[in-house]
């Protein structure tokens, strides 16, 4: 049984809000850089890089991040595919702001702040999430949730985007 | 993942292996390219090279990409070592092995050495080269190296110039490039190429000069010319090797302006290649050294993540 839980424009509104935070939170927006993990986090950057502009003018450069070389479950997780980063923009100094579109156990969030590091050395790293199901095995926590959606072990949050998928909503099942 | 302990050639390698080692050739290479160029994925696993024939360049390239992914590497050369004293392969072999090692890169002047390693091994075997039989991760970084400046190889017309018939390097192209749409044409002396192979695979064309077919061309590739062969009955001199199957700016001029130049290294200039071809545009052959190293992180990442 599948349940949708935000459509397309519930997604719409909620990333409008984020960006108003991330604005919020970050004085000068100059300084920023949104990167999404690969593949619907970089998606979302590039989204909320768009709002972040119609506000303030100012289009925050983005880039996509491919976590799979940086994964602690190599040799126990059977299919892992490597895709190609891209990061144009010298970070040094930047704010980064990491997009991803679930978080669950942290440590997908892990790898990724273990490859930008190898980038450069950022002023600092804020994780923004279009969903927080909860379970995390990290201690890392989002600065920036779109929506909470407690959840058992054995749910599944699926997350669909027009971009990849055709058709946009979250949803558990 | 491949679904494989070793990769010996590009004879059994599926299209579809050939494609995953391909697409994780392009997020190895942007690796490269960081300002840290290292990741933790190999992070304590051992490779061993052990090259029974010198080759710098080969050696040094998978040695670079194992470390790149963070594995430990170790190095035996044939001269630096007991196989000198008249150790067997096989007791090579199992010597390292014993020092728990995850893959062996194998060099050898012998036909069907890796082959015959990975049969007695539980370690991962990477053939980097045996005898006239293959050379497989030449072959994956110069199809890299195309399809990175081409953007596909279905349907582009590849070239191969020169001693086809002794070479390892041909030989894993001519499993390979078909395999994966391209066309190949094989250009070179009548007693150096197999005969009636345009007869086994119908998308292998054979051509007596580069002149012939020049101008189809979308990638030209050398190989490089035995000097230990000169003055055998197969060719009787450089000079007139390099007037029929070298490549000069005259014969160029025939060619598709974005036609690329290739070779495995390293070259004899003024021989296949005239030196005025090092300063071209085309010249793709340093970029071939820098894609070896992306295709042997792809190469070494797909069989020892799974294990």
């Amino acid at each position: 049984m599948r349940k949708v839980l935000m459509d397309k424009d519930d997604i719409k509104r909620t990333l409008q809000r984020m960006a108003t935070e991330i604005i919020e939170r970050n004085k000068s927006v100059e300084n920023l850089i949104m990167i999404g993990i690969i593949r619907r986090g970089d998606i979302l950057a590039k989204r909320i890089a768009k709002i972040i502009e119609e506000l303030t003018l100012f289009h925050p450069p983005t880039g996509s991040l491919d976590i799979s070389l940086y994964r602690d479950d190599i040799g126990i997780k059977k299919v892992i595919e490597v895709r190609k980063s891209e990061i144009k923009e010298d970070i040094t100094e930047k704010i980064i702001v990491l997009v991803d579109d679930v978080i669950q156990s942290g440590r997908t969030v892990r790898a990724a702040i273990d490859a930008i590091m190898d980038y450069g050395r950022p002023k600092a790293i804020q994780l923004a999430v279009l969903v927080d199901r909860g379970h995390r095995e990290l201690p890392i926590q989002p600065d920036f949730v779109g929506k909470r959606i407690p959840t058992s072990k054995d749910e599944k949050i699926i997350v669909l985007l027009e971009e990849i998928d055709g058709k946009e909503m979250v949803g558990i099942e | 993942m491949l679904k494989r302990k070793d990769l010996i050639s590009t004879k059994d390698l599926t299209r579809e292996e050939a494609e995953l080692i391909l697409e994780t050739t392009f997020g190895m290479k942007e690796i490269l390219q960081r300002e840290v160029k290292k990741v933790p994925s190999l992070k304590g696993k051992t490779v061993a090279t052990l090259f029974f024939e010198p080759s710098t360049r080969t050696r040094t390239s998978f040695e670079l990409a194992a470390k790149r992914l963070s594995a430990d590497v170790v190095s035996f050369t044939a001269q630096a070592s007991s196989m000198t004293k008249g150790e067997t392969v096989r007791d090579t072999v199992k010597n390292i092995e014993a020092m728990i090692v995850d893959a062996f890169v194998i060099r050898h002047r012998s036909e069907g050495i890796p082959n015959f390693i990975a049969g007695i091994t539980d370690a991962s075997v990477i053939n980097a080269g045996d005898g006239k039989h293959e050379h497989p991760t030449q072959a994956l970084l110069d199809t890299f190296t195309i399809l990175e400046r081409k953007k596909k190889l279905e349907g582009l017309n590849i070239a191969i110039v020169g001693d086809i018939t002794h070479s390892r390097v041909a030989r894993s192209h001519m499993f390979l490039l078909p395999k994966l749409g391209a066309n190949l044409i094989f250009v070179g002396p009548k007693t150096m190429i197999p005969k009636d192979i345009e007869k086994v695979e119908p998308r292998i064309k054979v051509a007596g000069r580069i002149e012939e077919v020049i101008e189809d061309l979308d990638v030209i590739i050398f190989l490089r010319i035995q000097l230990e062969r000169i003055e055998s009955p197969l060719i009787s001199s450089l000079k007139e090797y390099h007037n029929h199957f070298g490549l000069n700016l005259t014969k160029l001029k025939r060619a598709k302006k974005d036609i690329i130049i290739m070779h495995p290294g390293p070259v004899n200039w003024g021989v296949e290649l005239a030196p005025e071809i090092m300063n071209l545009e085309n010249n793709v052959i340093l970029e071939q050294v820098t894609n070896g190293v992306a295709v042997r992180m792809a190469i070494l990442f797909l069989l020892l993540s799974s294990r």
